[in-house]
């Protein structure tokens, strides 16, 4: 059984990437986005995956089940701009074999 | 003119190590950054989180690593420019730099080496169509001088650690304090939220939440804000000062044109040598450059900050050689005249 997910992740320019996500090696969603170097580095993941910056946020377009977001997620996401009802900050996203299929757009950058 | 060896930009970790590194060579440093405190990211991001890899330290927090760094350094008498951008930079027939801030703060060095981490720290504005109109004249994204604020009308807007901190402080010196948060929750220190709760229990403060500052007002500077709780009618309130704090998003903003190889957002240098960049004489060192096999680790820009330094020695005293020294045989000579030594053991016979 192969330990790779497919995610579909539109970028800051509104290009589709499908990629191949690992599920064994402890990724967050936002690492997955660094991984293949989809943004430039510097532009995302810039408090290094606290929930203290928004950097890493995306909209989540599939109807996957994904974790509650924690008390820093949500305090996170009040301050942050461009806000919608289906944002979520990469970094608190864990990849798993339950995601297969997800797919999220990149919010631009601050 | 603030004349020094070597002007760093950025005050975070790295920036601060190379000031002692600096020192053991006789090299006086001056240090440029943004904010209004020295420590970079850690401590304006993550003060209060721990960091496990600095060596020998099992656990530290980010804030009190600057501090440690801070008093290693402290003997050596680093000067600050705080609070100011690095704008622009202009090399000098005699080879030395000219740097000048945004507020027009000049600074000269023979060398410069850039610790800008990810760039310089703009803070997030909220979107209010005038705020910009506003800057300066009563809108302030960051408090460099609480003195500033006494006895005037103040409003905060945010709900993280530096909008409780400052309310709490300004509690004490303006003649009034607004807090307005989007929500009823608030993001700090356990410490912070219990401190405004009592302030807004016994009067001292005004907190309005959930809310949001909608327009300012003013003539020639701001004179009153409007806000809605929960996208009810607008209310108006009149104040001095608006300060919103919604944290800080760095950008690498004006060095990125200083003519500069850059690659992926940092700043190319030469990793095999000494982390001197494509123009000689000015250095990158810490999460702002980029190398092969980079890692952006703060123990990292400890070892790039050290062999800068060493590589800044030769360009500041040309010919001279310089010979590796141990701080333990040598000791330490601060420049305020302190002196650091290992205390001498004693020779001596037992009968």
């Amino acid at each position: 059984m192969s330990l790779d997910i497919s995610i579909k992740i539109t970028d800051r320019q509104g290009i589709l990437h499908t990629i191949d996500a690992p599920t064994d090696m402890a990724l967050n969603l936002m690492e997955v986005i660094r991984l293949y170097e989809l943004v430039p580095e510097g532009t995302i993941g810039i408090c290094g995956g606290m929930a203290m910056c928004a950097s890493c946020q995306c909209y989540v377009q599939s109807s996957h089940l994904l974790p509650e977001k924690t008390a820093d997620e949500e305090a996170m996401l009040s301050e942050a701009l461009n806000v919608q009802p289906n944002s979520r900050l990469g970094c608190q996203i864990q990849i798993n074999t339950e995601m297969d299929g997800l797919e999220v757009e990149l919010a631009p950058e601050e | 003119m603030i004349k020094t060896d070597i002007l760093i930009i950025g005050a975070g970790p790295t920036g601060l190590f190379a000031v002692f590194e600096a020192g053991l060579l006789k090299l006086k440093c001056h240090l440029i950054d943004a904010l209004a405190e020295p420590g970079g990211q850690c401590s304006e991001i993550y003060p209060k989180k721990p960091i496990y890899d600095i060596p020998a330290y099992p656990e530290i927090l980010a804030g009190d690593l600057t501090k440690k760094l801070l008093e290693q350094s402290k003997q050596f008498e680093p000067g600050f420019t705080l609070g100011e951008r690095a704008e622009t930079i202009e090399k000098q027939v005699d080879g030395s730099f000219v740097v000048t801030t945004n507020k027009g703060t000049q600074h000269s060095a023979p060398v410069v080496a850039i610790a800008g981490g990810l760039g310089s720290f703009e803070p997030r504005k909220p979107a209010i169509k005038n705020l910009s109109d506003y800057e300066d004249h009563g809108v302030a994204y960051m408090i460099k001088d609480p003195e500033v604020y006494r006895n005037k009308r103040v409003v905060i807007a945010g709900g993280g650690d530096s909008a409780l901190d400052w309310t709490i402080f300004l509690s004490e010196v303006a003649s009034n304090v607004t807090l307005i948060h989007r929500r009823t929750e608030f993001r700090g220190a356990l410490d912070s939220v219990e401190k405004v709760q009592a302030l807004k229990d016994n009067g001292s403060i005004d907190l309005i939440t959930p809310a949001e500052v909608t327009g300012l007002y003013g003539k020639s500077k701001l004179d009153s804000i409007s806000y809605s709780v929960s996208n009810e009618k607008e209310q108006h309130i009149k104040t001095d000062a608006f300060i919103p704090l919604f944290g800080l998003s760095p950008k690498l903003g004006p060095i990125s044109n200083w003519g500069l190889e850059i690659e992926k957002n940092a700043i190319k240098v030469n990793n095999s040598l000494d982390y001197q960049t494509n123009i000689p004489g000015i250095f990158a060192i810490g999460d702002v450059n980029i190398y092969p096999g980079k890692l952006k680790l703060i123990l990292c820009g400890f070892h790039e900050a050290t062999l800068m330094c060493q590589a800044a020695y030769k360009i500041i005293n040309p010919g001279k050689r310089l010979v590796l020294k141990y701080t333990t045989v040598t000791g330490i000579d601060g420049f305020d005249g302190s002196r650091k030594e290992a205390t001498k053991s004693v020779v001596k016979s037992i009968d």
